[in-house]
C-alpha cells in the first residue's frame, strides 16, 4: 500500500479510496482532514502542499492527490 | 433605514432573502403555526443551512413560539435525542430533511416552510401574539455536548439575546453597512452574531459554505468578492487560513473586524493574521451558551509571544464576571478561579433538567439576596493588566475545532456499540486530536484478547491491529462529525486508578509516549 493510501486509511478505514472519486463533493473528507492530510503528507513523504493547491479539484479522490504529490515532488 | 428591499441573508447556494421577503415568511410561518393551534410551544426547525431556515425561526417567533435548530449533517440519533427531549409541536422541514424525518419514523408533525411561508398573513392572530409578549418568554433552545452522553437543551429568552446583540453590537461597531461573514452553524447560539444584529441594523450576512473553509485561499477570494468587512468565527477557522499558508498567497482586503472566540486562538496563527492586517480590529470573544451567546471581550491591539496567552479581557456592559476559589470566595488577583457570569444574558437554564439547572445556577455566594450566577466550569484569572485570562477546564469538556464536546458524550455513544465493552476518550491538545480508547466485550473477562498470547502484567498493552472497522462506522452513524475520534486504539484492559475509576492521565500519557515513540521510527 502507498504511504498516501495508508494516511488516507488512517482517517477513514471505512471508505474505498481507490475507487471513490467524490471525496470532497459528498463531504467523505472535511476540514480537519484536510488540515490531517497535509500534515501527514509533509511528516511521512515531505512534500509540502502550498495554499494555493488546495482546491476541491485536487483533493476529489486518491488519484488526484496522488497526481498532485507526483507533480508537487516533480517541481522540486 | 435601510431599504427593505436590500438583501438580509445570502445563502450557500447564492440564493438571496430580502428584508421584505424575510418579514413576510416569517409572518406567513407565524400564521401558519398559530393556525395550526401551536403558539408558545417548542417547534423544531430542521433544515439545511440557508436564508429559508432564519426565516422559519423567525416564524416561530410570530407565533411566540421558540425554536429548536436542528441541522440537516446532524446524525439522526442526536436528532432523536434532541427530538425526544422537547417533543415538539411541530417540526419545519425543507425538501432535503422531508423525507428523513418519515424515514426515521419521527412522529412529530412536520411542516414544509415553503408551504409555512405561502400561508396567509393573519394579523389579528399575530398582534394578539405581541402583545401577550413578554420578554423572559424563551426564544430557542440550542443543544449543547452533555457530560451524561445527552445532549444538554440551553434555554435563551428575549431578553437575554437583546442584552447580547445590544452590547455585542457596541463592541464589533455594527452599523447599516456592515457586511458578516457567518461561519457558525445555525444550530449554535453562535450564529446569533450576525443573525440578531442583521436584523437590528438593516446590515447583511453571506452564510458562508462550510466547504470553503478547506480551501482557504478560495474562502479569501469570496471574503474580497463579496465585500465582506466583519467576520466572527472560532479560532481554529481563522487558525486555519494562516496555518494553511493562504494568507502568503491571497489577502482579505476588506475585513475591517475580525472577532474570534470559542477556544484558544494559538499565539504564532494570530500572529500572522494581525501583521498582514495592522489596519483591521482584532477582538476576542468569550463566553459559555448558558450565558447567550458572549459575555467578555478584548481589543487585541499587539502582537503576542508564544509564551503569552490573549487575555479574554473584560465582560460586556450589563455582565459580570467573578472569579470564585476553591472556599467559593473572590479569588485574589491573578489567582486562578472559576469565572462565573451573573446579568440580564443568564439562560433560564436547561431544558427539561431541574437538577442539572440548579448545579450550574446557582446563587451568588457573595449575594446576601436571592442572586443567580452561572458557574462555567472554567478557570479564570485576572492579570497584572487588569484583564481575565482563560486558564482551563475544571472537568473533562474540551473544545475542538470551535466546538464544546464532553468526552463523556463520546464515550457514552461508544459504550452503546454492541462491541464494546468499555471505552475511554482523551484529547491530546498539542496536536487537537480526540483519542477514544476501549476494550471489546466486558473488560477483564479475557474473551476477547488475543488467545495463546501472554498477558502481560503490564497492564493497558496496545493491540497492534486496527481498530474494528465497525466501531468507526458505529461512531461515525451516531455522532456529530466535529465529536468523532481521529485516532481509536484497542486495548486489552482499560488501566484504573486505585479508586477503580477509568485512569485517564495514564490513557493520556501512554498516547504521548506512543506519538513521540512513532515520531522517532519515523525520522530515524
Amino acid at each position: 500500500m502507498s504511504v498516501l493510501l495508508e494516511i488516507l486509511q488512517e482517517m477513514h478505514d471505512d471508505v474505498d479510496f481507490e475507487t471513490h472519486t467524490t471525496l470532497i463533493d459528498d463531504n467523505v473528507i472535511d476540514s480537519f482532514d484536510i488540515i490531517t492530510l497535509i500534515a501527514e503528507v509533509d511528516d511521512r513523504i515531505g512534500v509540502t502542499i502550498p495554499a494555493d493547491e488546495l482546491i476541491p479539484e485536487n483533493f476529489n479522490s486518491y488519484t488526484a492527490i496522488n497526481a498532485l504529490i507526483k507533480r508537487l515532488e516533480d517541481e522540486e | 433605514m435601510p431599504d427593505r428591499n436590500k438583501v438580509a441573508f445570502y445563502g450557500t447556494g447564492g440564493e438571496k432573502l430580502t428584508f421584505n421577503e424575510l418579514y413576510g415568511y416569517a409572518r406567513s410561518c407565524g400564521s401558519y403555526l398559530l393556525a395550526k393551534g401551536i403558539k408558545k410551544q417548542p417547534v423544531a426547525v430542521f433544515m439545511q443551512k440557508s436564508p429559508a431556515m432564519i426565516a422559519a425561526f423567525f416564524g416561530c417567533v410570530y407565533a411566540g413560539c421558540y425554536y429548536i435548530p436542528l441541522d440537516a449533517e446532524m446524525p439522526a440519533f442526536r436528532i432523536r435525542l434532541i427530538l425526544e427531549a422537547v417533543n415538539p409541536a411541530l417540526i419545519i422541514c425543507d425538501e432535503a430533511t422531508v423525507g428523513l424525518v418519515s424515514e426515521w419514523g419521527f412522529s412529530c408533525p412536520v411542516a414544509n416552510a415553503n408551504d409555512t411561508f405561502a400561508c396567509s398573513v393573519d394579523e389579528a392572530a399575530l398582534s394578539a401574539v405581541r402583545d401577550g409578549a413578554i420578554d423572559t418568554d424563551p426564544l430557542y433552545v440550542v443543544f449543547t455536548s452533555g457530560s451524561t452522553g445527552i445532549p444538554k437543551g440551553v434555554v435563551a429568552t428575549h431578553r437575554s439575546v437583546i442584552d447580547y446583540i445590544e452590547n455585542l453590537s457596541v463592541v464589533l461597531g455594527v452599523t447599516e453597512d456592515t457586511v458578516f461573514g457567518n461561519q457558525s452553524p445555525l444550530y449554535l447560539d453562535a450564529c446569533l452574531k450576525e443573525v440578531y444584529t442583521t436584523i437590528k441594523f438593516g446590515s447583511c450576512a453571506y452564510l458562508i459554505p462550510q466547504s470553503l473553509f478547506m480551501f482557504p485561499v478560495k474562502l479569501i477570494e469570496y471574503i474580497n468578492e463579496n465585500k465582506i468587512n466583519t467576520i466572527c468565527w472560532v479560532a481554529s477557522a481563522l487558525s486555519l487560513v494562516a496555518g494553511l499558508g493562504a494568507l502568503k498567497s491571497a489577502v482579505p482586503k476588506t475585513l475591517h473586524t475580525i472577532a474570534f472566540g470559542s477556544e484558544v486562538f494559538p499565539v504564532r496563527h494570530f500572529n500572522i493574521w494581525r501583521e498582514l492586517l495592522p489596519d483591521t480590529r482584532f477582538i476576542h470573544l468569550y463566553g459559555p451558551t448558558e450565558a447567550t451567546g458572549m459575555s467578555c471581550f478584548c481589543e487585541i491591539t499587539r502582537t503576542y509571544t508564544e509564551d503569552e496567552s490573549i487575555p479574554i479581557g473584560r465582560p460586556f456592559q450589563n455582565t459580570e464576571i467573578i472569579l470564585l476559589d476553591d472556599n467559593d470566595s473572590l479569588a485574589k488577583d491573578g489567582e486562578p478561579g472559576e469565572i462565573c457570569i451573573r446579568g440580564t444574558c443568564l439562560s433560564p437554564g436547561y431544558f427539561g433538567d431541574v437538577e442539572k439547572t440548579s448545579k450550574a445556577f446557582v446563587q451568588n455566594p457573595l449575594s446576601a439576596f436571592p442572586d443567580l450566577i452561572y458557574r462555567t466550569g472554567d478557570l479564570g484569572r485576572r492579570g497584572p493588566d487588569g484583564e481575565l485570562y482563560y486558564i482551563s477546564r475544571r472537568d473533562h469538556q474540551i473544545k475542538h475545532m470551535g466546538h464544546r464536546i464532553e468526552l463523556a458524550e463520546i464515550e457514552y455513544v461508544a459504550n452503546t456499540c454492541p462491541d464494546i465493552g468499555l471505552a475511554c476518550a482523551v484529547f491530546d491538545n498539542a496536536s487537537s486530536k480526540i483519542v477514544l480508547y476501549y476494550v471489546t466485550g466486558r473488560q477483564g473477562d479475557g474473551s476477547s484478547v488475543l488467545s495463546g498470547n501472554n498477558k502481560n502484567s503490564q497492564h493497558s498493552k496496545s493491540k497492534t491491529e486496527e481498530p474494528s472497522p465497525c466501531l468507526k462506522a458505529y461512531l461515525k452513524a451516531n455522532l456529530p462529525r466535529y465529536m468523532l475520534p481521529q485516532v481509536v486504539i484497542e486495548l486489552d484492559e482499560m488501566p484504573q486508578t486505585p479508586g477503580g475509576k477509568i485512569d485517564r492521565v495514564s490513557l493520556l500519557g501512554k498516547y504521548m509516549d506512543e506519538k513521540e515513540k512513532k515520531n522517532n521510527e519515523r525520522f530515524t
